[in-house]
């Protein structure tokens, strides 16, 4: 080859540098201009975002006593990176766990990320974490991070008040809000009101370096948490508290409405637990126990226990067929112990003392008339009308329905009609003869002790009731739109003050069968109610209102197993009035049996 | 003596002093950042890389003086003892040397190393250069080309003892000596055609296919039948259609052809499953895009890549790199200071680096072909071919273009030896320069 041919090689080596150099501009033209991808992803290394919680509402009573607050509990962390020769059975002892265990989370965390931190034990209280704070100093790679969890202050209504915890999967997907790791209301009221008490959530970034240890705070980027509302409840915490004294050691349940606006005062659901015991690192073990006794603590009776409701009923059927017409408030009707079993020495009765004197004939008589009115010459078709309109009666006291009131998870119970039945014996293959007994508050009927509380309300308002509902004020804005409906029944204020005077002869009358819920100086209305179990001993229920006019409060007491609705129930309602209206107790020797009842 | 002396630095090409000079500075800026702390507000530390890298460079600078008044000849005279010294270096580096990841490469003095690599490359390019350049030379004579093979050849083959790949690959870079002083052009095309065979050979040495009698094995082995199978037609097709007399020609040309490529196809794959470790395998797999089971594998180059994505068009401003500050790329202020000036510098500081780069070796391509002297321009290609190599290798390198091969860019990363070594080799170039209307040789 000729010189000037190999001079022309230069060129060649000269265009290859080039070449490269355009390959080089273009890739770096790539990542630093057209593709945003690296960019992110070193955003992603280098920035850290910091959720800030915001502190969570808390729950005040009526009267602004604090019931539900916020206190610090800590999270222990662990960077396994810089967690190198851990010591791992000296740091099972520090924890107290087993040295399985242990190995599980550490192994778990280190698959996870081995430079950011995770969590390795959950929600230790301010005594278990000081205890072991000495000690975890000597572990590196070991962090706490403070966390909020609930406290309830007052120690009571665990039940209505629910539980806050940490969001699983579904809850993660379903709203954007949660991340791994948060906490939300998972039930009852922390649940419903889940929106005003959580709050907005503030950020703070942060330049971390390769090993996720800040280094930087961007000021600039900043945003203030926003604390959540405050949720004030109806509960008064007093009443509440006395009624939970009242029925420890029992099963049962207790509702106190305000009648005027149908303010939930109390409700208690027995037997009760803890509602702290729920929190912190113990809850594993305690939700197991409380899930697995035979007395279902974790049970809300208050609001989903269905029972019959026995005598207490035959108030509503005398209030419906007083409306009716086909009976006035002397309407005396023999007492046939031929076609239904009664008590007592009466004979015939009107309206009031039958109420008091619980006369069964009378009501099957009474709810025959108001069934069989003659619609339909046939009798078994009479009947199927009549009782689809006294269903309709009956469910405007509230019966088979929720109530609303923004209560979370109520039952309803059940208030028969005619296809139910028809369902059971076929259409036109019955008559009042086949399903009389619900007359008395037995047979096909379900109500729950709520309902039964409204019903108290319902009598003590004479003819209304508001929508019993649990919450006064949120955030200084009032109760929510629409919490407290009020319903006017359809039923004369005037056949109210019979079924009152009734109520009223129940607990002064000397044979009244409410006599233990007297007060002295007050003029307390009630009923007593008993519901049967086979082979077992009866449930007491009582309920009442009080003063007689213009009440201000009206109550139902269940106790399951205990006997006559009399007996226990109703000196139960007593001590709970007088307590409420007067704020003392009198009859402590009252008092003291109650509180040693154990049935 | 004088008359000398004024007049060679008359003569010195000072583009390319001005060039390194500012190399030098851009790249002292780079290690200060790479090797300091956003939050420290004294950021010059004399103790730190930081001020050893101005010790060097200070050093670096009365070293490329003393060269520049040391008579050329010196360097010619001495150009066979300095590479039989280098290759002592080198034997000895493999007995006594100190091992730094993996590679038995550095001198342990006290609180220094020094890599005899690095001084490895200028005193090949001379020796080649004199040998090339001696009067008897005929690059056609078969002895020539095997000693000249062999010059670059022994300490190539020593370094790749040590183990050190990246320099092993600089020293292929005189393969563009020998092309400029007549090797057969056709050793870039067949370069080329194996790159091509090697890229296909691991991108399908990764594919499983079920073989009738073997079972499931990688699918090369369908690439190397069907390579046989279309050669051996593409051969037959061709020597039909052309005229006879070339027939002969091309069924051996042909037949070589497909022969070599299997077995760079052949050797690259054994070679890759047998004598790679995993994790060098998987480096050059990340580089294909292929899935390797080590999260780890692409860890350096994904966060090179983004350090230089976050960059943006201007940077994120000297020292204010939150990557280049908190050490999320390994060997930041080596072998991947790139990303340093991609995340602090952007866009615009990156092309610029490349630009100057570019700008130097053309600058040196344009002196070797003004010299008179043979010596002068063999060296001076032996210079350019190192310095591109070094710029190839590592810019494509941290931009995700090539694999993983630690070397570092000339004048930019830290470290004495390099920086020594790079000075030294375009010092003599720049001295010898200076001579050519002096002397003819």
């Amino acid at each position: 080859m000729n010189k000037t041919g190999l001079k022309n090689r230069s060129l060649v080596f000269g265009g290859i540098v080039v070449i490269i150099s355009l390959v080089f501009i273009a890739r770096l033209g790539h990542i630093q201009l057209i593709s945003s991808d690296w960019s992110n992803y070193a955003g992603r290394l280098t920035e850290e975002r910091e959720a800030l919680d915001p502190m969570r509402g808390k729950f005040l009573d009526r009267n602004g006593a604090l019931i539900v607050s916020n206190i610090a509990s800590y999270d222990l962390l662990i960077t396994p990176r810089k967690a190198k020769n851990l010591d791992t059975i000296a740091l099972g002892k520090v924890l107290g766990l087993e040295y399985e265990a242990l190995k599980k989370r550490l192994d778990k965390a280190a698959a996870y990320s081995r430079y950011v931190p995770s969590i390795m034990v959950k929600q230790l209280n301010a005594q278990e974490f000081a205890m072991m704070s000495k000690d975890l100093m000597n572990f590196p790679g070991i962090k706490s991070k403070t966390r909020s969890v609930r406290s309830n202050v007052a120690g009571v209504a665990g039940h209505i008040l629910g539980e806050y915890r940490e969001v699983d999967r579904a809850d993660i997907r379903g709203d954007a809000y949660y991340q791994l790791g948060d906490y939300k209301g998972k039930s009852g009221l922390e649940s419903s009101f889940e929106q005003s008490l959580r709050g907005i959530p503030g950020a703070r970034y942060h330049i971390v370096d390769v090993r996720n240890n800040v280094q930087e705070t961007l000021l600039e980027l900043d945003t203030m948490p926003i604390p959540g509302k405050d949720v004030t409840l109806t509960i008064d915490v007093e009443l509440q508290k006395y009624a939970e004294k009242l029925l420890r050691g029992k099963r049962g349940s207790v509702v106190a409405i305000e009648p005027e606006t149908g303010e939930i005062l109390a409700i208690v659901s027995a037997p009760f637990y803890d509602a702290n015991s729920l929190t912190g690192t113990r809850r594993g073990s305690v939700y197991d126990s409380l899930n697995t006794h035979p007395w279902k603590p974790l049970y809300n009776r208050a609001l989903r226990g269905t029972y019959r409701p026995g005598s207490i009923f035959k108030m509503v059927q005398g209030l419906i067929a007083l409306d009716e017409g086909v009976i006035s408030a002397n309407t005396t009707i023999a007492c046939n112990r031929s076609i239904i079993g009664c008590h007592g020495p009466h004979t015939a009765d009107n309206l009031t003392d039958a109420i008091s004197h619980s006369c069964n004939p009378y009501f099957y008589e009474v709810m025959r008339r108001v069934v069989l009115k003659g619609r339909d010459p046939n009798p078994l078709k009479d009947a199927s009308i009549g009782l689809t309109n006294w269903n309709e009666k009956i469910k405007e006291f509230g019966f088979g329905t929720k109530l609303g009131g923004h209560i979370p998870w109520v039952r309803p119970g059940s208030i028969p009609n005619a296809l139910v039945y028809d369902k059971i014996y076929g259409k036109n293959h019955w008559g009042y003869k086949t399903i009389y007994s619900i007359s008395i508050g037995e047979g096909e009927l379900l109500t729950t002790p709520l309902q039964m509380a409204n019903l108290a309300a319902i009598i003590g308002n004479r003819g209304y009731y508001r929508e019993p509902h649990p919450v006064r004020d949120i955030g200084g804005l009032g109760k929510p739109a629409g919490i407290d409906s009020i319903h006017t029944l359809d039923i004369l204020p005037k056949h109210f003050e019979t079924v009152v005077n009734a109520m009223q002869k129940v607990i002064e009358d000397p044979n009244g069968t409410g006599n233990l819920a007297q007060i002295e100086g007050m003029t307390i209305c009630g009923k007593t109610g008993t519901v049967q179990n086979k082979g077992k001993e009866d449930h007491s229920v009582f309920i009442a209102f009080a003063p007689r006019d213009n009440p201000k409060i009206a109550l139902s007491v269940y106790v399951e197993y205990a006997g006559a609705g009399g007996a226990w129930a109703a000196p139960i309602a007593g001590l709970l009035v007088e307590k409420y209206l007067t704020d003392t107790v009198s009859n402590t020797l009252r008092e003291e049996r109650i509180l040693a009842f154990q049935p | 003596m004088t008359l000398r002396e004024s007049s060679i630095y008359k003569n010195i090409d000072w583009s390319l002093v001005i060039l390194v000079g500012v190399l030098m500075f851009f790249g002292l800026l780079n290690v200060v950042s790479a090797t300091s702390n956003l939050e420290i507000a004294d950021w010059f530390d004399w103790s730190g890389k930081g001020g050893k890298q101005l010790m060097w460079i200070l050093i670096c600078s009365f070293l490329g003086f003393l060269i520049l008044n040391i008579e050329s000849e010196f360097f010619i005279r001495t150009s066979v003892l300095q590479y039989l010294l280098t290759l002592v270096l080198l034997v000895a580096v493999l007995i006594v040397g100190k091992k730094i990841g993996g590679a038995r490469s550095w001198f342990g003095l006290g609180g220094m190393s020094l890599q005899p690599s690095e001084f490895a490359k200028p005193t090949t390019a001379l020796l080649l250069a004199w040998y090339l350049s001696r009067d008897a030379t005929k690059w056609r004579s078969l002895k020539v080309r095997f000693l000249s093979f062999l010059i670059v050849g022994i300490p190539a083959g020593l370094i790749l003892l040590q183990p050190d790949a990246g320099t092993v690959l600089v020293f292929a870079g005189f393969v563009f000596v020998l092309y400029r002083e007549g090797l057969s052009g056709n050793i870039l095309i067949l370069g080329f055609g194996a790159l091509l065979i090697a890229i296909a050979t691991i991108l399908i040495g990764t594919t499983t296919v079920h073989y009738p009698f073997f079972g499931t094995e990688s699918g090369i082995g369908v690439f190397w039948i069907a390579w046989i199978a279309i050669g051996t037609g593409i051969v037959f097709l061709a020597k039909y259609l052309t005229v006879p007399r070339k027939r002969k020609k091309i069924s051996r040309w042909g037949i070589a052809s497909i022969v070599a490529g299997l077995m760079v196809s052949i050797g690259l794959h054994l070679g890759m499953e047998t004598v790679l470790k995993s994790h060098q395998r998987d480096r050059i797999h990340v580089l294909f895009g292929i899935d390797v089971n080590n999260p780890d594998a692409d860890y350096n180059i994904r966060h090179a890549k983004a350090a230089i994505g976050s960059g943006g068009f201007s940077g994120k401003g000297w020292m204010h790199g939150p990557m280049t500050a908190y050490s999320f790329v390994p060997e930041q202020e080596t072998d991947f200071i790139f990303c340093t000036v991609g995340e602090e510098w952007g866009f615009a500081g990156s092309v610029l680096v490349i630009l100057l780069f570019t700008l130097f070796i053309l600058r040196v391509i344009v002196i070797a072909e003004r010299q008179r002297s043979n010596f002068t321009r063999i060296y001076a290609y032996g210079v350019a071919s190192i310095f591109f190599m070094h710029l190839f290798v590592n810019v494509g390198m941290v931009l995700g273009l090539a694999p993983v091969i630690g070397i570092p860019l000339p004048f930019f990363s830290y470290g004495g030896s390099s920086l020594i070594g790079f000075t030294f080799l375009i010092a003599v170039l720049i001295r010898l320069d200076g001579e050519r209307f002096r002397i003819l040789r």
